[in-house]
């Protein structure tokens, strides 16, 4: 509540700053003649009041927030609370909710006890931290309104800050890159003191199962991921590829050599909402219409166990939610070859499918490639089909109708339960987020540097 | 040879069927797609209704006009178990197979006409109100067989309607499937879309500037350019486990909030938006640049002034299509933790709340029979909301992208 106080304080002293700033320089250019507009000093004036404070109430919101959780245990009521972790950290949050007003009682007696601590803490915390900031406001706002003279490069000045504000931007994408990579590291390492990662990357039995307590029975987990790539590969990159390969292929053949202007017109747009379909819509279609198909497809031609979660069925509808993808990138590789190979294979008396069959697919042979890699990435990170259609069941099989499980249903199901978070069973999530991560990211680096690759070739 | 030139006349034109034919397959595919979700889904936005005739000052329905008119209506109706009432009577007209005839649809539908219109209270009147989810599910040739009987009985005597289920878009989630609705999913897609667009359009824009206009062509920004094209293609549940980690655990964030839903969906999103500026800025010609230089204009001027104004068209298609794909995200929210039952409808970016696909992925595990039909027009209203959005961002790009 304080630091909110501090903000709208400070968004006050620099708007009057602003005005202030505005003021001095039209009644200098009476006087003769400006570097910047007006505008730009007010602009600039504003700048050096707000943003040093608003630095510094960032990097003093987090600190505060330790300060006060120091405050807080070191007061006498906090002698009472339990040392385990998940439930201290459950009372600490209550007494915190109390305390700004958001919930009325908590469910534990001692939350009630702690929130006037919180209280005090907050405040006084908040009111340093908001008085320094306003501070800064005013000795910001001061220099600047001390600078404005005729000859200073008002404009000059503001365009540094936006320039820096650029930067900044521009590393939050660097700062996300990071933040995936150590997110997943950290969390992994933690299990891979729990779990060899021999046995996490080469055993094949997967039943990751945790004791609550240590005296439960069934407790033994084997995090052997194997089946889990295995299902994952067979769904995404071999069934659905099957799909998805000659269908994208043809479809693009189509439209770029064959197709009149007006269909292609019609048809293009019609793949692209393939492609913008939620795959929360393909999963209930797999998961409600198509299982059950071909399950009594599997049970006409004579295979017992086909269930009712069968990797084809997740296969297929994977296969054609990556249609569009394989059929755009082919698109653009047919496109990128150049006519005069097309017309010369014409000219030497050629059908149009001996040039395609002969000429265009060899040349664009390694587009189509590089855009299958990505597809294929695609497929291997698809989560909803697969945990609405395919089964938990972790299987090494060859089998098409039997029900296989893949890496991101494991992940959703060992997240989404209720185990505390740092056993084995959900830290195993991390690790196998991980490893996708980095499948991916080849997969991906792989498949890029060839398109450009190609690109350039003939460029 | 005329025999050959046949021959490889022939095989082109299998080759060009084999091209039609795929395509023709991709489009069947989707109509297919399509299709079976909307014949599965309008049944939602129907309900039966039957016919039930009430002798309000007999029945054992206790309310007094007074409070209906007051402050304590709703909370007087809530707990004056209508839903017995009705039940009562449905027994007492159609026999005792059909004592669950009515459910909590029809208490709240017969709530709302008392608030309206309390001197219901003093006369006999003939209402229209909403079946119970099995039985509904039975008009729709879906039900148990004890159900289809009861609802052929009453429909004989001209006592049973189809009527529209306005309720499905106003009421929010519910145990029952005759009461469920979408729009606290709504409310907290639009909630978490608008912290997404708040977040990831400032940065990305701003960020696509920066690497077209300003970025000197060294290591560091070759490893940002790399980055963010790599981000572009990270599977969408790692942004999720990401969230987790960094959002939830790390920060203590409220979870399930659509503050964290967001800031999530921007990670995911802002490399998308970065690729579209990029291009987008790209393509304005040099020869704006140079003129608005050779007026006197400063590189920042040109840039803010000039390229962007011009770039903003496809900046904005491609920021719509980034947010449509957003929309329809479900994996990353599951992670952090959108996975709850959420009954009434977030107030702010703080409360508790779900969106539509994930609201559609919890319905989809429901076991009610009625929950199909429901989980079906759950999918048409997303598809709606998508396809306007693509819509809108089409007619943006052809109505006001300059082709230089």
């Amino acid at each position: 509540m304080t630091l909110f106080i501090a903000l709208i304080a400070i968004g006050l002293v620099a708007a009057s700053a602003w005005w202030l700033a505005i003021g001095r320089a039209r009644h200098l250019r009476g006087k003769g003649r400006l570097n910047s507009l007006p505008a730009y000093h007010g602009v600039h004036t504003l700048l050096w009041a707000l943003l040093p404070a608003l630095f510094m109430l960032a990097v003093w919101a987090p600190i505060q927030a330790s300060l006060v959780n120091q405050a807080v245990l070191s007061s006498p009521e906090s002698k009472a609370l339990p040392a385990f972790d998940m439930q201290r950290d459950a009372i600490l949050d209550e007494a915190r909710q109390i305390a700004a007003g958001r919930i009325e009682h908590g469910y534990n007696p001692q939350s009630e006890q702690l929130a006037p601590r919180f209280g005090e803490a907050e405040s006084r915390y908040g009111a340093i931290g908001g008085g320094v900031a306003l501070l800064l406001a005013f000795a910001g706002a001061a220099l600047a309104l001390r600078r404005i003279v005729p000859e200073f490069r008002a404009r000059a000045g503001v365009e540094c800050w936006i320039q820096a504000l650029l930067v900044a931007a521009s590393l939050i994408a660097i700062l996300t890159t990071l933040g995936i990579v150590l997110s997943l590291l950290f969390e992994s390492l933690r299990f891979f003191k729990l779990v060899s990662p021999i046995e996490f990357l080469f055993g094949t039995s997967w039943s990751p199962q945790t004791a609550l307590r240590a005296d439960q029975a069934g407790s033994s987990g084997a995090f052997g991921s194997v089946p889990l790539f295995w299902g994952t590969a067979f769904i995404g990159a071999i069934i659905a590829m099957i799909v998805a390969i000659p269908l994208g292929l043809m479809s693009a053949i189509f439209l770029t050599q064959y197709s009149p202007p007006r269909l292609r017109a019609w048809l293009k747009p019609i793949l692209e909402i393939l492609a913008g379909v939620p795959t929360v819509v393909y999963g209930y279609f797999a998961a409600l219409t198509v299982a059950p198909m071909v399950r009594d497809f599997g049970l006409a031609i004579g295979i017992t166990s086909a269930s009712s979660e069968s990797a084809l069925a997740a296969g297929l509808v994977m296969g054609i939610m990556i249609i569009p993808f394989v059929s755009s990138m082919a698109d653009d590789s047919i496109a990128a070859v150049p006519q005069a190979m097309r017309d010369g294979s014409l000219a030497l008396g050629a059908t149009k499918a001996e040039t395609i069959k002969k000429v265009l697919l060899p040349a664009a042979l390694p587009g189509v490639v590089g855009g299958v890699l990505l597809a294929v990435s695609r497929a291997i990170g698809e989560t909803m089909i697969v945990v609405m259609a395919a089964g938990l069941s972790a299987n090494l099989t060859a089998n098409p109708f039997a029900s296989v499980t893949t890496v991101t249903t494991q992940i959703v199901q060992l997240l989404t339960g209720d185990q505390e978070f740092d056993s084995a069973k959900t830290l195993a999530a991390f690790a196998l987020g991980l490893a996708l991560f980095v499948i991916t990211l080849v997969l991906n680096l792989i498949g890029l540097r060839v398109v450009r690759k190609y690109r350039e070739a003939y460029e | 040879m005329e025999k050959r030139v046949r021959r490889r006349y022939a095989a082109e034109r299998r080759f060009r069927l084999l091209g039609l034919l795929a395509i023709g397959l991709s489009v069947a595919f989707l109509a297919f797609l399509l299709i079976n979700m909307a014949a599965k889904g309008l049944g939602g936005f129907t309900q039966t209704e039957a016919k039930l005739t009430i002798d309000f000052p007999r029945s054992d329905i206790i309310l007094d006009p007074a409070t209906l008119k007051g402050p304590e209506a709703k909370r007087a109706v809530a707990s004056a178990d209508l839903e017995g009432s009705l039940n009562a009577s449905a027994l007492r007209q159609y026999g005792a197979d059909a004592s669950d005839l009515f459910g909590p649809a029809a208490a709240r539908q017969l709530g709302r006409d008392l608030i309206s219109d309390p001197s219901l209270l003093s006369r006999r009147a003939d209402l229209w109100l909403p079946v119970a989810s099995a039985y509904d599910v039975a008009a729709k040739d879906q039900g148990s067989a004890k159900a289809e009987q009861v609802i052929a009985a009453i429909g004989a005597k001209g006592a049973l309607q189809r009527g529209f289920n306005a309720d499905f878009l106003v009421a929010s989630d519910a145990t029952d499937s005759g009461v469920v609705g979408v729009w606290g999913a709504l409310k907290g897609s639009f909630l978490t879309i608008l912290v997404t667009i708040l977040l990831a359009f400032p940065v990305g824009v701003l960020a696509a500037v920066y690497l077209e206009e300003f970025a000197p062509r060294n290591r560091w920004t070759d490893l940002i350019e790399v980055s963010i094209n790599n981000l572009a293609a990270v599977p969408s549940i790692i942004f999720g486990l990401l969230g987790l980690a960094v959002f939830l655990n790390f920060m203590h964030l409220p979870r399930s909030a659509p503050l964290v839903g967001g800031l999530t969906l921007a990670l995911m999103t802002m490399p998308v938006i970065v690729i579209a500026g990029r291009n987008a800025i790209k393509s304005v010609p040099p020869s704006i640049r140079d003129a608005a230089l050779g007026v006197g204009a400063s590189k920042m001027q040109v840039v803010f002034h000039h390229v962007l104004p011009l770039a903003l068209p496809g900046i904005l298609t491609g920021t719509i299509i980034g947010m449509a794909r957003a929309l329809g995200e479900t994996a990353p929210l599951l992670m952090i933790g959108m996975r709850a039952f959420i009954a009434n409808p977030p107030q702010g970016i703080a409360d508790p709340a779900t969106v539509l696909p994930v609201q559609i992925f919890l319905w989809s595990d429901e076991v009610g029979r009625g929950f199909v039909e429901k989980t079906s027009a759950a999918i048409i209203v997303l598809l709606v909301f998508m396809l306007l959005m693509n819509g809108i961002a089409i007619y943006l790009r052809n109505r006001f992208e300059r082709r230089w």
